[in-house]
């Protein structure tokens, strides 16, 4: 898709998850065996031939600059465009406009000297907590075709007023956005929810900034989208395969869960063409010793499994001890188990120690969560 | 020159490995899997970078196709480099001659002037097909310490194995004062592991008189080696511990896989320190079903276990289903197990489906040795292969007509 130039949010909705976050970005949060969030944003991106992609940080970037390294393991290592992380601007002079954006306006006004220096005609805005596998490149020939002002990927899904921080869709026969509000309050039902990924001209997102900029808007469907709805042409495309989003810890759990059936794996993972890039760390295969039970898990390379482990995800390089039972739990990489241990809906971090001995529980709506590099 | 470089390795991965059989018939013997992610050469690029070795020729002949493809750019390797880096050196037509390489020492020869162009002092010549884990560095130290004119990396092997092997006989301060080939009565068991360092003049002096020499097969072991002996040169063992095997035949490739497996295994892919590269096109992590028994074996990403897997090495993207069984066995990349199939002491190459209830191999107890098939076969339902044959598609469609 020579014309497009993709701009991903890093830093979007991390204090949903703040247990995962306090040392990352939203972006960096590992997921399914090997995966960070922004992997599939990265890879929708990469797969639709979008190649000069942004990333806007805000904060606690380290650990995604860290797996972004040069962007050679998404292929976005080029001459011509490439992967650029779009660090906060803020000047040391006193007096002159700095403080942190806030929200996705904010974000790219703050970096709209990368947008105007782009030559593509149009830029795909994401944010990088959108666990899915979608064509963009349908999406981007789509919205030339129906030569709107906006296009909003949208997912039919079952709402309940428990759901939060959503935005319901709400769209005439024709695609056309009609009204666009946050999930709370509404009942039960189907609706068309917010993918946070949209496309538009480059021009257009300019004027839209400068005009914010004008006004002192700061929400972009709020304030840019909902006001213009009358007299702009924003439309939806639909999406209907596998897509989670993140929005609490039990959410975390619940999606990563998800990913032990097999529809989710095969919609998210097996998609012809369309393979999801991570970056590579060269792990050996995974060892199964003598002894080892290992029942209905999803499990990447590295590990070294003596115990039983049931339901459960284990991340690239994770220890389990002999004797030990690990059940419905999400070690994440590095974890090393010692012997005798039992856990049961444990969600470690990376570089977690668990002693031989212990018992440690949680419950499926309430995972107990270790933090990095924990000693328990 | 501005740039040099104080070593080149180059690396012989010509070889056609026909003691492979089914395995080596579309692809060189160096490109191979191995070890569920790897293929045979990844070790030795891998030693030459963890050497720090940046600058490799890989000289290819038969069925480069695949090794061409597969080393790329050498990127991940850490091969792709502004200046040096991995490049791939097949035969080519001269202005006055066009040939294939003769043998080692002349596949070498036709490649000086890649090498003129990095002006190395050492040379260090390798070949393709060996698993192994060795710094090359503290090997070139050695040279460079005994001002040798080339240095040959050995192992001790049982002296009842010491005839297979090409031996260095060496005083005691490791100068070699013969080489024998494959002798029937061996006087040492410092066996030539088939990795040697060269100061480059010598290399190039004893190169060029090989090459004038008509009567020469061309070769390091035969020729090269015996003429410097000859001519005097100082010739050193360097004395090699760790786990070194030759994957030349199916029955030390399947033995090598298996050195992978256990508690302490007699090779450790998962050392920090000494990494294994190799290309892959990242595969979702691997899923243990709920009827799944996996034991004692090694298992990587895009495969999918339903059944059973027992002492056994399964490659990228294996599929094993409800009731399968397989066990003793090296399954490469997107093979297909089906319902209560089995696979018994086997080596299967890429891409073969074995129907539902089809029995493959026989068990090792039996002593009928090791069934190897081929890649891309449809083994049809209930199908039984015995143990010890080489089933290819001709060997499938004689054994459903009963020819077998």
């Amino acid at each position: 898709m020579a014309g497009v130039v993709g701009i991903i949010f890093s830093n979007i909705h991390d204090q949903n998850v703040s247990e995962l976050t306090r040392k990352r970005t939203m972006a960096s949060i590992p997921f399914g065996c090997r995966y960070r969030l922004i992997d599939f944003t990265l890879s929708n991106l990469v797969n639709s031939g979008i190649t000069h992609v942004g990333v806007v940080t805000h904060y606690n970037y380290q650990s995604l600059m860290d797996h972004i390294g040069t962007g050679k393991d998404w292929d976005l290592a080029r001459r011509n465009g490439g992967i650029k992380i779009l660090p906060p601007y803020i000047t040391a002079f006193e007096g002159s406009q700095t403080g942190l954006y806030n929200t996705r306006l904010e974000a790219v006004k703050s970096m709209i000297s990368f947008i105007s220096g782009c030559t593509e005609e149009y830029v795909i805005l994401s944010d990088c907590d959108v666990i899915c596998n979608i064509d963009l490149s349908e999406m981007i020939n789509e919205h030339i075709a129906t030569n709107a002002d906006i296009t909003v990927a949208v997912k039919r899904m079952y709402l309940t007023p428990a759901v939060k921080n959503m935005e319901v869709v709400e769209s005439d026969p024709d695609g056309r956005i009609t009204d666009i509000s946050e999930c709370g309050g509404i009942v039960s039902g189907y609706r068309d929810v917010n993918l946070n990924i949209m496309v538009l001209r480059r021009k257009y997102l300019e004027n839209i900034v400068m005009d914010a900029s004008a006004h002192g808007y700061t929400s972009f469907t709020k304030d840019v989208m909902v006001r213009n709805l009358a007299n702009c042409d924003f439309r939806i495309f639909r999406y209907d395969s596998y897509f989670a989003t993140i929005n609490s810890l039990t959410d975390y759990y619940m999606c990563s869960m998800d990913l032990l059936s097999s529809s989710a794996r095969d919609s998210l993972f097996n998609v012809k063409n369309r393979p999801v890039y991570t970056k590579i760390r060269n792990s050996g295969p995974t060892v199964y010793e003598e002894g080892s039970k290992v029942k209905n898990s999803l499990i990447a390379d590295g590990c070294v499994i003596y115990g039983t482990v049931e339901n459960s995800i284990l991340f690239r390089g994770v220890r389990v001890g002999k004797n030990t039972v690990v059940r419905n739990s999400i070690l994440m990489q590095d974890t090393l188990v010692g012997e005798n241990v039992d856990l049961n809906c444990v969600i470690t971090d990376k570089d977690v120690v668990i002693r031989d001995g212990r018992t440690l529980s949680g419950h499926e709506t309430k995972p107990f969560f270790i933090d990095k590099q924990t000693v328990v | 020159m501005i740039k040099k470089k104080e070593c080149v390795a180059m690396l012989l991965a010509g070889g056609q490995g026909s003691r492979l059989y089914l395995l080596t018939q579309h692809v060189a013997k160096p490109a191979v899997s191995f070890g569920s992610k790897y293929r045979i050469i990844d070790f030795t690029l891998s030693n030459c970078i963890n050497s720090g070795i940046d600058t490799v020729g890989v000289l290819t002949q038969y069925q480069p196709l695949a090794l061409n493809e597969y080393i790329g750019n050498g990127q991940p390797w850490d091969l792709d480099r502004t200046f040096g880096g991995v490049m791939v050196l097949p035969p080519y037509q001269g202005q006055k001659r066009a040939d294939w390489y003769k043998g080692t020492a002349n596949a070498i020869y036709q490649n000086l002037h890649f090498l003129d162009k990095y002006d190395p002092d050492y040379v260090v010549v390798l070949s393709g097909d060996h698993i192994y884990k060795m710094d090359y560095s503290a090997m070139v130290d050695f040279h460079k310490r005994v001002g040798a004119a080339c240095t040959i990396a050995v192992i001790d092997v049982p002296i009842e194995e010491a005839s297979r092997f090409g031996i260095m006989n060496t005083d005691d301060d490791y100068r070699i004062y013969e080489f024998e080939e494959k002798p029937k009565q061996p006087k040492s068991t410092k066996a030539s592991m088939g990795v040697y360092v060269f100061s480059k003049d010598k290399l190039y002096d004893y190169l060029i008189a090989d090459e004038a020499d008509e009567t020469s097969e061309k070769d390091f072991g035969k020729n090269v080696i015996p003429a410097m002996l000859r001519g005097g040169e100082k010739l050193y063992a360097y004395p090699f511990k760790g786990y070194w095997k030759d994957v030349g035949t199916i029955d030390s490739l399947w033995e090598a896989n298996m050195d992978l497996l256990g508690d302490r295994p007699a090779l450790n892919l998962n050392n920090p320190s000494w990494r294994i590269f190799s290309r892959h096109a990242s595969p979702p992590p691997h899923f243990l079903g709920n009827g799944a028994e996996v034991e004692n074996s090694l298992i990587t990403g895009g495969c999918e276990i339903y059944g059973t897997v027992v002492n056994s090495v399964l490659s990228v993207g294996v599929k094993v289903a409800k009731g399968a069984v397989v066990r003793d066995s090296i399954i490469m990349r997107d093979c297909v197990i089906s319902e209560n199939a089995s696979v018994e002491y086997s080596v299967m190459d890429s891409d073969t489906v074995v129907g539902v209830n089809a029995r493959v191999g026989e068990a090792k107890k039996w002593g009928h040795g090791i069934a190897l098939i081929g890649s891309g076969l449809n083994i049809k339902a209930g199908t039984v292969i015995p143990g010890g044959v080489r089933a290819d598609e001709a060997y499938l469609t004689e054994l459903e007509e009963g020819r077998v």
